[in-house]
């Protein structure tokens, strides 16, 4: 190599063989003010309703699950506290017959699909009926290893592609969990057999005390889905208006063969990680005050008085009926007495192999001469890990 | 009409594959390389020529993702068989087995279940390079709610897979790669399975119990013919399932012979042997003449070929480790 070659190195001419964007969208900003055309399915207060009193419905069940494990009468509680247009806005745009593969802050969707509040305090207060999901079929459980989940869902969404069926996988995880393989390994998958899949990353700021900006140095988490060949958009999650209706174009587009998506949910997590954190060891108070005025609740409440379709008489009402739903529910995980102790083996195989017979029986032998012996409780101080 | 075919252990395996996907519409195959290529140790040739990419799949290289979808395939009702390629590739997904497919069914209470196999090519003694010869399946014994299944014969392999395949909950299958052509056996391809959970007596004895499993249970047949020329009459046992582990099997053998020596590949240190040596312990010790003797690969990182036949548990160990079983009564 001459010298000339050298130089001429350092002249080099490239050509752009690739080029994205990624979209922010938003229809009604936290002021209540339309920052776009209200999509049609919002053209009726009736829907806007629905989504204002599931989000309601959702808050003042977080809040009585916070309580109770406050009070000693349940177990450690992850909390979707401001993050409820998310979760409220995935569940009403899915269908029936589509599969949501949730991680623990979708309650908002979760309690639409047929999962009822007893259920989520049930496992919260640590019961595996609680996952049991009676009125739920074929929704996975909340998954908590952090991303685990995502290669579920490309599997869920590949059963529906081999069987032609118009139905769809949802997976939701955190900003954290964008940051796994598994998150990567699914995402790709779904991208290159173009699966009916929905993944949405539910951006809520903070990965137990890791924040967002610790997280990655990608400008969105929404980008990643480019990675994969895949679509990918950011929208204000704190809108339930927008975070619905991306949600459903994404979800149909998916079930009429147009492939994946990737919607990153802007939002924040106005609570601790679980109850067993304390976010005001590593968070600034300022930072929380300051979301305040993104509530997705308030937003939709302001916009739905400010057109009328809603008044303060209504707005009790509701408030009055959610507390007494919530309060029937805990009445249910109340009056729920433990499971046999035994049932730890009932669910383990269709049928448990011999080799562990003599162990349930052993239990249940051990649960007779113990009889009395009072229960443990459920004083979980467990810390797990945030998406 | 079935028909018979004179096969070595992989070529079982492809047979047996065929016939799953053949009777039940929901069986799928998929992994890396398993599509057009048929798999690096040709497991499953011809399988996608026959039965079309819709039922045996190239996946991207991505193990977690190989047994995560097919966890959320058989929460649908699919019966995946997923394939790791060599056992040094399957860590990845020991959190999807641990996390996921083993407490499926108990963490929705039945609602939701993992009829799922994954099959992995495992052991030393092929020249291959690292990463590419352990022996790790006490990782998976260790781990409620699965089954392990090692198959020691073409015989076996078809009818253990094509039960791992029916079974209702999530199966282990490894796949003694040492042994993947080393002895044909006429196999009747009727889509009969074997049952799982129960060892499988291979030879008969009065003296000493030799408990094995997978590409060894070769050697200690040679070692109990050994000894049998030298008046030893030894019982030997291929554990076939080692989880769970059918301890009746092996306890009435030991209740006859009062000697045994249990020889695997792996690190002897909490190995499948460990279980088995305390639930002998536990319920068969005034049945034991001596104490009970573990053949097995050693506490070591698992060495490369120049030096792995010194790792292996060889015939010669074997019959040192009866004799000192002999001796000891």
């Amino acid at each position: 190599m001459t010298d000339t070659d050298n130089q001429s190195s350092s002249e080099e001419n490239t050509v752009c063989v690739a080029r994205f964007e990624i979209h922010y969208r938003q229809i009604l900003d936290h002021n209540a003010v339309l920052t776009s055309a209200l999509p049609t399915f919002a053209q009726d207060a009736g829907s806007l309703i629905t989504l204002y009193r599931m989000m309601v419905k959702t808050r003042i069940f977080d809040s009585k699950a916070i309580a109770l494990q406050r009070t000693g009468k349940m177990g450690t509680y992850a909390s979707s506290l401001g993050q409820e247009a998310v979760a409220v806005g995935i569940g009403q745009a899915m269908s029936a017959e589509d599969v949501l593969v949730p991680t623990y802050r979708e309650y908002g969707a979760q309690l639409q699909r047929g999962v009822s509040m007893t259920d989520l305090l049930l496992y919260w207060g640590g019961d595996e009926r609680g996952m049991s999901y009676a009125q739920q079929p074929q929704d996975l459980p909340i998954s908590v290893p952090i991303a685990t989940h995502l290669p579920h869902a490309a599997g869920v969404a590949t059963a529906f592609k081999l069987r032609n069926e118009p139905r769809v996988a949802v997976a939701v995880l955190g900003d954290g969990g964008s940051s796994k393989g598994d998150f990567y390994e699914a995402l790709n998958l779904a991208g290159v057999w173009q699966l009916p899949m929905v993944i949405v990353i539910n951006n809520n700021q903070w990965a137990i005390s890791v924040p967002r900006k610790n997280q990655s140095l990608a400008q969105t988490l929404a980008q990643k889905a480019i990675a994969g060949g895949v679509q990918g958009e950011q929208v204000d999650g704190n809108d339930v208006i927008a975070m619905r209706h991306c949600m459903s174009e994404a979800i149909e587009r998916a079930r009429n063969g147009g492939g994946p998506s990737v919607i990153e949910a802007l939002t924040y997590r106005m609570s601790d990680h679980t109850t067993a954190d304390d976010a005001s060891r590593y968070r600034a108070t300022e930072e929380v005050q300051q979301q305040q005025k993104y509530d997705p609740i308030k937003r939709l409440h302001d916009y739905l008085m400010q057109t009328g379709n809603w008044n303060e008489k209504k707005d009790q009402a509701l408030h009055a009926e959610c507390a007494v739903d919530v309060e029937k529910a805990v009445q249910a995980y109340f009056d729920t007495p433990p499971a046999p102790p035994e049932s730890m083996f009932d669910y383990l195989y269709e049928t448990l192999p011999d080799a562990y017979q003599a162990q349930r029986a052993e239990l249940i032998q051990q649960g007779v001469s113990n009889k009395g012996a009072s229960n443990q409780g459920t004083g979980n101080k467990g810390v797990s890990n945030d998406g | 009409m079935a028909e018979e075919y004179e096969i070595t252990l992989v070529e079982a395996v492809n047979v047996a594959l065929a016939r799953a996907l053949e009777l039940d519409p929901n069986v799928v195959v998929l992994g890396e390389d398993v599509g057009f290529n048929g798999g690096v140790f040709r497991a499953t040739d011809g399988l996608q020529r026959r039965f079309g990419e819709q039922r045996v799949m190239d996946t991207p290289l991505a193990e977690t993702l190989i047994a995560g979808m097919a966890i959320g395939m058989a929460t649908q009702g699919l019966r995946p068989v997923s394939e790791i390629q060599f056992m040094g590739f399957i860590y990845p997904i020991v959190d999807q087995i641990i996390s996921h497919a083993s407490r499926m069914r108990n963490r929705t209470r039945g609602r939701l279940t993992c009829p799922l196999v994954i099959r992995a090519p495992f052991g030393g003694g092929i020249h291959a390079p690292e990463h590419h010869s352990e022996s790790t399946e006490a990782l998976f014994a260790h781990m409620p709610g699965i089954r392990v299944v090692i198959p020691s014969s073409p015989l076996r392999a078809y009818g253990l897979l094509l039960a791992a395949i029916q079974d209702p909950d999530p199966v282990i299958f490894l796949e003694p790669k040492r042994i993947y052509r080393m002895v044909k056996q006429k196999v009747l391809d009727d889509g009969q399975p074997l049952p799982l959970d129960v060892c499988y007596q291979l030879r008969d004895g009065s003296d000493v119990t030799l408990v094995t499993w997978g590409a060894m249970t070769h050697e200690t047949l040679q070692a109990a013919e050994q000894l049998s020329e030298q008046g030893i009459s030894a019982a030997v046992i291929d554990v076939a399932t080692i989880k769970p582990l059918d301890m009746p099997t092996i306890l009435d053998s030991v209740a006859k012979t009062g000697r045994c020596v249990i020889i695997h590949e792996a690190v002897r240190t909490c190995g499948v042997g460990a279980e088995i040596a305390a639930q002998l312990a536990e319920h068969g010790l005034m049945s034991l003449f001596a104490p009970i003797q573990r053949v097995t690969g050693y506490d070591t990182v698992m060495p490369m070929f120049r030096l792995e036949k010194h790792y292996m548990p060889s015939i010669a160990r074997i019959i040192t480790a009866v004799k000192k079983t002999m001796e000891a009564s």
